[in-house]
């Protein structure tokens, strides 16, 4: 018996999706931001789900496009302001959706520690400020920190750049971003890539996640650009 | 528009101010907006390293119409271009960067900053708010520098005894460059470092809703 973690398509990796999942989205913005996963996503049509991402989606495509579709409770983000997101902002203006605040470098933090094993850390990002309200406050060496606890996720869907049968990831650029420790920090970790690594597998010193952080890994080869469908009038589905 | 808006430095001439200040060899980090301007003006015999927080070190400039990458962006998510030097590293690396005390300077704008040094410039409390990298940036960098007209728009003070809107941080700013003048954040208060020549103390006193310290 071999491993392999190679899934034919899109609907073979969405296929346990549960209603009120909580779910993670790799990406800065566009940049390894899984559209063609998250389009699947909608296709289970599973309802309620917190989201947990840096972004509230651009547009009618990829994340935009599942707020878009209602089946999204609760975002947890550093910063769901953009020109472009258009679902997220009349959901949020009518109260219809749940929004959590998170600091860019705490929401790394809490993902990374959750994949980590550390249930929470004291952090100087936030004291002071209102999103440190109700927190547990503790002074190491005269200042002052906070307590953030550590967050998991019952899916995280990545893009990554390729993969071999392992699961082991190389990403692209600055396209690698949040995709790494979410990898780490979900139950099931699914991922979409542009292709599979030629070679039996992946040159170990090039491989950034390796393959115990993955659980199931499909190709799309050529994959949706954001901000260029958005431009051209895209929507999905 | 303020009768103070277009009095004093231009936004390029603070940008060099401001650039003449990091030493060779500075990790900087600068915000999105005016704070961009500031690479433009960094003496050619210094060598600079620019971080975005979306995991790039080595940032160079925005990437022109043939080297559109939209998977090489800079925290603004415009494409930009990496210099010889740089890397690439996930987001809770980058955040150590920031947050474990190794970038030297950042540079950020503002709505509101108090003579203690709080800064306040992520939320109105009206609309979504979003925080970014701020306040990660505010409790983690060496020295904070805020770039900023030294009005609102419609010509309130933006340098006060104590801040009205959300905070972003408390005690974090190092100094702050506006139009009319660079003050230093000290223990004391706002200490005059440099006023423009266009204007005189009084003016100077009269739009900062704090006491300036002058010696």
């Amino acid at each position: 018996m071999k491993i392999n973690k190679l899934f034919n398509s899109v609907n073979d990796v969405m296929s346990d999706v549960f209603d009120g999942a909580v779910i993670m989205l790799g990406g800065f913005g566009e940049a390894g931001s899984p559209v063609e996963l998250i389009h699947g996503l909608i296709d289970t049509k599973c309802k309620d789900l917190t989201i947990i991402a840096n972004n509230a989606g651009n547009g009618k495509i990829g994340l935009g496009a599942l707020i878009g579709e209602n089946q999204v409770k609760k975002v947890i983000c550093s910063f769901a302001r953009s020109p472009k997101s258009i679902t997220f902002k009349e959901l949020y203006e009518n109260d219809k959706i749940e929004l959590e605040v998170v600091p860019q470098g705490t929401l790394a933090e809490r993902i990374r520690s959750a994949g980590a094993g550390i249930p929470g850390f004291y952090t100087q990002t936030s004291v002071g400020t209102p999103l440190a309200e109700g927190k547990e406050i503790k002074i190491f060496d005269g200042k002052e920190y906070v307590l953030e606890k550590s967050l998991k996720a019952d899916f995280a869907l990545i893009k990554a750049e390729t993969s071999d049968r392992y699961g082991n990831l190389t990403y692209n650029k600055t396209a690698r971003n949040f995709n790494p420790i979410m990898c780490m920090a979900a139950n099931q970790t699914i991922v979409q890539v542009k292709k599979i690594e030629k070679e039996e597998n992946t040159d170990p010193e090039k491989i950034i996640t390796p393959g115990i952080f993955v659980n199931r890994v499909t190709v799309v080869s050529d994959p949706i650009i954001e901000s260029i469908a958005i431009d051209n009038g895209e929507t999905y589905p | 528009m303020n009768e103070f808006i277009n009095l004093g430095w231009t936004k390029n001439e603070i940008a060099k101010k401001i650039a003449n200040e990091f030493p060779h060899g500075s990790y900087v980090n600068l915000g999105i907006g005016m704070p961009e301007l500031v690479s433009k003006f960094v003496d050619e015999c210094k060598e600079i390293i620019y971080h975005s927080e979306n995991g790039l070190l080595g940032m160079g400039p925005p990437a022109n119409e043939n080297e559109l990458d939209f998977e090489l962006i800079n925290a603004g998510k415009k494409p930009v271009t990496i210099l010889p030097g740089g890397s690439y590293c996930h987001h809770a690396d980058s955040f150590s960067m920031i947050r474990g005390g190794h970038i030297d300077y950042c540079v950020l704008g503002a709505m509101e900053v108090s003579e203690g040094g709080d800064l306040a410039n992520w939320t109105t409390g009206k609309g979504i708010p979003a925080v970014g990298g701020a306040m990660d940036l505010v409790v983690g960098a060496k020295n904070v520098f805020v770039m900023s007209q030294h009005t609102t728009k419609d010509g309130s003070p933006k340098f006060l005894k104590n801040c009205s809107l959300p905070l972003t941080g408390k005690s974090v700013v190092t100094r702050v460059y506006s139009n009319l003048a660079i003050l230093d954040v000290t223990p004391e208060g706002f200490k005059l470092k440099e006023m423009s020549e266009k204007i005189d103390f009084d003016l100077l006193q009269k739009v900062t809703k704090a006491k300036i310290i002058t010696n």
